[in-house]
C-alpha cells in the first residue's frame, strides 16, 4: 500500500515537472539563445554557454526597435485609458440600472468581442484612410477599441455587479447622482478590478498583430509584434535569430513580471471575462 | 418632524403584488416598528417610504405633501442599513460628512454637525479610522451617526441589529431607544422580524403579513388585544398557546388563546396532563404539558424548575387573559 | 435640506433619473462600438459586393454576388464558374481552419483539464506551478511564434536535436517549411500557448465544486476515476463549455501565429490569412472582403448553433 502510494506520488510530481518544463522551456531557451552569438548560436546549447550581450546591443542600438517599443507603449496605454473611461460608466449602467433590453445589449457586446477581426478589416481600412490616420498611432488606438472595449465593459460589469447594493443605496439617500456614485463611491472600490482589467486589455493591445501590420507602412511606426514578426534577413540562412531572441526577451520580460506580480488578479479577471459569462 | 401618511399604497414587481394596499398614518415624532415574518413586505414598505422604491399605486404624504415621486435625498429621510453600508474607502468623518458635502453645505457647518453627532454617539475617537478598522458595534454607531448628520425628518432603520451578536444587540437597542428619547420630534420607522425588538422599542407597532397590515397598535395593545391569531402568535415569547375543539368550545369560540405566563398550576384546574419537557431559563422556566390538545401546552413559571418530568399537573388559565377567536379568526371580546 | 416645492411631484422619479443617466453612460461606449465594429462590418459586407481595389477605395462598382459566385457562359458554350465559393485556395483555407480549430481546441481541452486537475490538488509548490503556466500565456503570440520557429528550425533547432538524440527521428525535419509538418508545428505552438488559459478557466470551474462532495465520495469508497467522470465532469461542464466555445471562436479567426510561423505555406493558410492576403497583398480588396464576410458568417452560424444546441441540451438534462 505505501509502495503504491509512493509510486502515485512520484507519478504526480513527474506530471508536475513535465507541465513546468513544457511551460517554461521555450522562454528559457530564448534567453539562452539571446546571450549567444556568432558560431555559438548555431550549436544546440541546453545550458547557457556564455554571457554575450552583442545581440542586445544590436537590438537596442537600432532606432526603429526603440521606436517600436515607444509606439506600443503609447498605443496600448491610450487604448486602455480610453476603454476604461468608456467602460466604467457603461458597465455601471449595465450592472446597476434596470432597463429593457439590458440582457440583449450585454450579449451584443460579448458578441462584438468575439468578432473575427478580419471581418472588419476592410471597413476599418477605409475608415482609417478616410480619417487620414493611416500609419499613425491613432489607427491602432481606434481599431484596438474593438476588442479592448467590449472586454473592459464585460469584465467591469461582472465586478460592478458584486459591489454591495446597500452602499449604493446609502449614497442615493445621501443625495448622490449616478455620476457621483461612480466617481466618488464605486471607483475607489473598483481600483483592483480596474487594474486587472486594464492590465489584461494592455496585454491584448500590446500583443495585437493584424491591425498593426495592416495600418502601418513605415518601420518607425511599427509596434513591437510587427517589428519582431518582420525582423528577417534576406534569406532563410540569414535570419538574425540572436537579435530576434534578444528582442523577444526584452518585450516579454516586463509582461512576465507584471503577470507574475498580478497573478491572482489576472486569474480573477480572466475567469470573470470567461466563466461567469 | 414629519407626519407620514400612506393611502392605499401598493407595490408590484411585474405581475407580482408584494404590498397590497396599505393605509397607515405615522405620527410626528413617533417610533413606529414594522414587524412580521420574512417575506411579509416590511422591508419593501420601508423602502417605499425611503423612496428607494417607487410605489405602484396610492399616495404617500409627508406632512400632508405628496412625495410619491420625490427622490430619497429630497424627502428628508436618513436610513440605517442592515449591513451598515458604510463607504469602505472613506474615513468615519467623511462617511458622516458625505451627504452634507454633496448638499454643498459649508465646511464649518459640516464639521460642527459631524462632531456633534460623534459626541452624541461617543465615537469622536473613531473619526479618523476607516470602517474596516471598526468593530461591528462601532460600525453600527457610525451608520447611525451618518444618519443623524443628515438632520432628517424621518429616520429609517432596516433591521439594523441583525448583524450584531446577542449581547451587542441588547446594548445597541438601548442606545437606539435613548436616541429616540433625545430626538423627540424625529419620526422613526424601524423594520425588524424580531418581536422583542419591536416590543421594547416601539411607540406603535405595525404587524405585516403577506403584504397587508394585520394590526397597528401600541405594544400593550398588541399584547393584550391582538386582532387575529396571527398577531397573537407573533407577539410575545414564548408563543401564545392555541387550543381548538373541545377546549375552545368550552369557552364559546373556535380558537382559544392563552399566553404561557397566564396559566397557573392549580389544585383542580380544568386542564390536566403530564410534563413532557421542561426548559429552565434561570429566572423562570417553561413547562410543556400534554393535556390532550394538538400541541403540548406551554406554561411559564417563575423561579427554578422544581418538577421532574412525568409529573401530572392540574392547570388553570387566568380567565381575564383568555383570547377568544371565532371561526373567521376575528376576536370575540 | 431643500424643502420640496408642492406640486413638483411630476418631476422625474428615481428610476427615470437612473435610466436617463444609464442612457448617457452607455451612449459613448455604444457610439465607439458603432464606429469600430458595426460600421466597418457593414462596409466590409458592402465592399464584398463590389469590385473595389485597394488603390481605388471609392471607385468600386456594384457587382452583386460575383465575388462569391458567378457563372459565365463562354462563346464556345462552356460554362465557367468563378468566385470564392469555387476557389480551391479558399476551400483549402476553410479546411485548414476547421482542422486547426478542432485539433487545437481538442488538445487544449484535454491538456487544460489535466493541468487544472493538477493545480486543483494541494501540493507543495503549487503557486510556483501556476506562475509557470502563466508564462506561455503572457508571451505575445508573435514572440512565441518566433521562439518556436527557432526551436523548430531544421538545421539548428533544439527540437530536432532532442528527437535525434532520443532516436525518435532518423533525420532532421523541416518543421515549418515542409507541407506535411507545417500544421503540426502550428498546432504545437498554439497548444503550448493557449493550454494555460484553458487550464485557468477550467480550474475556476473546479474550484466551485464543493470539497465535501469529494470527501463524501471517498467515504463511500468510490474510485477516483469514477468520481471524476460521474461527479466532477458533469459539475464543471458549464464552465468547460464556455471555455471551449471561447477558444473555438478564437481559433477560427487565427491569423498572427500562422502568418509569422509558416508564411506562405498553403498547408496552414487559414481563412483570416487568405482574406488579408487577397485584400492587402494581392490588391483583390473586394475579393478578400467577400472571404472575410464568409468567415464572419461561418462564425455567426457557429455561435447561433452553439446557443441553439445549448438550449436543446438544457432541455435534455431537465428531463433526466
Amino acid at each position: 500500500m505505501t509502495r503504491h502510494k509512493l509510486l502515485k506520488r512520484i507519478g504526480f510530481y513527474a506530471l508536475v515537472a513535465v507541465i513546468v518544463v513544457f511551460s517554461v522551456f521555450p522562454f528559457y531557451y530564448a534567453v539562452v539563445t539571446s546571450f549567444a552569438s556568432g558560431t555559438a548560436l548555431f550549436r544546440v546549447n541546453y545550458l547557457p554557454s556564455g554571457f554575450d550581450l552583442r545581440n542586445y546591443q544590436a537590438v537596442l542600438g537600432s532606432k526603429n526597435f526603440l521606436y517600436s517599443i515607444g509606439n506600443s507603449l503609447i498605443i496600448a496605454t491610450l487604448t486602455v485609458g480610453l476603454s476604461l473611461f468608456l467602460g466604467v460608466t457603461a458597465s455601471y449602467a449595465l450592472a446597476r440600472v434596470r432597463f429593457r433590453g439590458r440582457g440583449l445589449l450585454l450579449m451584443t457586446i460579448l458578441a462584438v468581442s468575439m468578432f473575427p477581426q478580419i471581418a472588419v478589416l476592410a471597413g476599418l481600412f477605409e475608415l482609417v484612410r478616410f480619417l487620414g490616420i493611416f500609419n499613425t498611432h491613432w489607427a491602432m488606438i481606434l481599431s484596438y477599441t474593438i476588442f479592448t472595449l467590449p472586454f473592459t465593459v464585460w469584465v467591469l460589469t461582472t465586478f460592478m455587479r458584486d459591489l454591495p447594493v446597500e452602499i449604493e443605496e446609502a449614497a442615493i439617500v445621501d443625495g448622490a447622482s449616478p455620476w457621483i456614485i461612480i466617481t466618488r463611491v464605486f471607483l475607489p472600490l473598483l481600483w483592483p478590478a480596474m487594474v486587472t482589467t486594464g492590465l489584461l486589455a494592455f496585454i491584448g493591445a500590446w500583443n495585437e498583430f493584424l491591425f498593426a501590420l495592416t495600418f502601418t507602412s513605415t518601420e518607425s511606426m511599427r509596434t513591437v509584434p510587427v517589428a519582431i514578426g518582420l525582423l528577417s534577413g534576406a534569406s532563410e540562412q540569414e535570419i538574425p535569430w540572436g537579435p530576434i531572441m534578444a528582442a523577444s526577451v526584452i518585450v516579454t520580460v516586463p509582461l512576465i513580471v507584471l503577470v507574475l506580480i498580478f497573478q491572482r488578479k489576472i486569474v480573477a479577471g480572466l475567469t470573470a471575462g470567461g466563466v461567469k459569462g | 418632524m414629519a407626519k407620514i401618511e400612506l393611502k392605499n399604497v401598493t407595490k408590484s414587481y411585474g405581475g407580482l403584488q408584494v404590498i397590497k394596499g396599505i393605509d397607515l398614518e405615522i405620527r410626528k415624532g413617533e417610533f413606529m416598528v414594522f414587524v412580521g415574518p420574512s417575506g411579509c413586505g416590511k422591508s419593501t414598505l420601508l423602502r417605499l417610504v425611503s423612496g428607494l422604491e417607487e410605489i405602484t399605486t396610492g399616495d404617500m404624504l409627508f406632512d400632508g405633501q405628496r412625495v410619491n415621486d420625490l427622490v430619497p435625498s429630497d424627502r428628508g429621510i436618513a436610513m440605517v442599513f442592515q449591513s451598515y453600508a458604510l463607504y469602505p474607502h472613506m474615513k468615519v468623518y467623511d462617511n458622516m460628512a458625505f451627504g452634507m458635502k454633496l448638499a454643498k453645505a459649508g465646511k464649518p457647518e459640516i464639521d460642527r454637525r459631524v462632531r456633534e453627532a460623534a459626541r452624541l454617539l461617543q465615537i469622536e475617537h473613531l473619526l479618523d479610522r476607516l470602517p474596516k478598522q471598526l468593530s461591528g458595534g462601532q460600525r453600527q454607531r457610525v451608520a447611525i451617526g451618518r444618519a443623524i448628520v443628515r438632520d432628517p425628518r424621518v429616520f429609517l432603520f432596516d433591521e439594523p441589529l441583525s448583524n450584531l451578536d446577542a449581547a451587542l444587540r441588547v446594548q445597541t437597542r438601548l442606545e437606539i431607544a435613548r436616541l429616540h428619547h433625545g430626538m423627540q420630534d424625529v419620526t422613526m420607522i424601524y423594520v425588524t422580524h424580531d418581536q422583542v425588538e419591536a416590543m421594547t422599542l416601539a411607540d406603535r407597532i405595525a404587524v405585516l403579513r403577506d403584504g397587508k397590515l394585520e394590526q397597528v397598535g401600541t405594544p400593550a395593545e398588541l399584547y393584550e388585544r391582538p386582532n387575529s391569531t396571527f398577531v397573537a402568535g407573533f407577539i410575545g415569547s414564548p408563543k401564545m398557546n392555541f387550543l381548538t375543539d373541545g377546549f375552545a368550545h368550552a369557552h364559546d369560540c373556535a380558537t382559544l388563546g392563552i399566553r404561557p405566563e397566564h396559566i397557573d398550576i392549580a389544585e383542580a384546574g380544568p386542564w390536566s396532563g403530564e410534563v413532557v419537557h421542561a426548559e429552565d431559563l434561570g429566572a423562570d422556566h417553561y413547562l410543556f404539558v400534554e393535556i390532550g390538545a394538538a400541541e403540548p401546552l406551554v406554561v411559564r413559571q417563575p423561579g427554578k424548575l422544581a418538577l421532574p418530568l412525568g409529573t401530572r399537573l392540574s392547570l388553570a388559565p387566568r380567565l381575564g387573559h383568555l383570547h377568544r377567536f371565532d371561526a373567521n379568526d376575528a376576536p370575540i371580546r | 435640506m431643500t424643502d420640496p416645492i408642492a406640486g413638483r411631484s411630476g418631476g422625474p422619479s428615481l428610476r427615470q433619473r437612473r435610466q436617463r443617466a444609464a442612457f448617457w453612460f452607455l451612449a459613448p461606449m455604444l457610439f465607439a462600438l458603432l464606429c469600430v465594429a458595426a460600421w466597418p462590418l457593414a462596409r466590409t459586407i458592402w465592399f464584398s459586393l463590389t469590385n473595389t481595389t485597394l488603390s481605388n477605395l471609392y471607385g468600386g462598382e456594384w457587382i452583386g454576388f460575383d465575388n462569391y459566385l458567378s457563372m459565365r457562359t463562354l462563346s464556345s458554350g462552356r460554362v465557367v464558374w468563378r468566385g470564392t465559393l469555387v476557389d480551391p485556395a479558399w476551400w483549402n483555407a476553410v479546411w485548414n481552419t476547421v482542422r486547426f480549430s478542432l485539433i487545437s481546441v481538442g488538445f487544449e481541452t484535454v491538456l487544460g483539464l489535466i493541468v487544472a486537475l493538477v493545480l486543483n490538488a494541494e501540493f507543495k509548490g503549487r503557486a510556483l506551478v501556476r506562475a509557470a503556466i502563466l508564462i506561455p500565456w503572457a508571451i505575445p503570440t508573435i514572440v512565441s511564434a518566433k521562439m518556436w520557429a527557432w526551436m523548430l528550425n531544421d538545421q539548428f533547432g533544439i527540437l530536432n536535436d532532442i528527437l535525434l538524440r532520443l532516436g525518435l527521428i532518423g533525420e532532421k525535419i523541416a518543421w515549418t517549411a515542409s507541407t506535411e509538418t507545417a500544421m503540426t508545428a502550428v498546432l504545437i505552438v498554439d497548444i503550448w500557448k493557449t493550454t494555460p488559459f484553458m487550464a485557468l478557466l477550467i480550474l475556476a470551474g473546479l474550484q466551485m465544486v464543493p470539497r465535501d462532495i469529494y470527501e463524501a465520495a471517498r467515504i463511500d469508497g468510490i474510485h477516483p476515476v469514477k468520481v471524476f467522470f460521474r461527479v466532477t465532469l458533469p459539475l464543471i461542464k458549464p464552465a468547460l463549455m464556455v471555455a471551449v466555445i471561447f477558444r473555438m471562436l478564437d481559433a477560427l479567426r487565427i491569423f498572427d501565429l500562422i502568418y509569422v510561423l509558416t508564411p506562405n505555406s498553403s498547408a496552414t493558410k487559414t481563412m483570416s490569412v487568405i482574406s488579408r492576403e487577397n485584400m492587402i497583398d494581392f490588391d483583390k480588396f473586394a475579393y478578400g472582403a467577400a472571404q472575410s464576410t464568409l468567415l464572419f458568417a461561418i462564425i455567426a452560424v457557429f455561435v447561433s448553433a452553439y446557443i441553439w444546441l445549448g438550449r436543446v441540451d438544457l432541455g435534455g438534462e431537465g428531463s433526466k
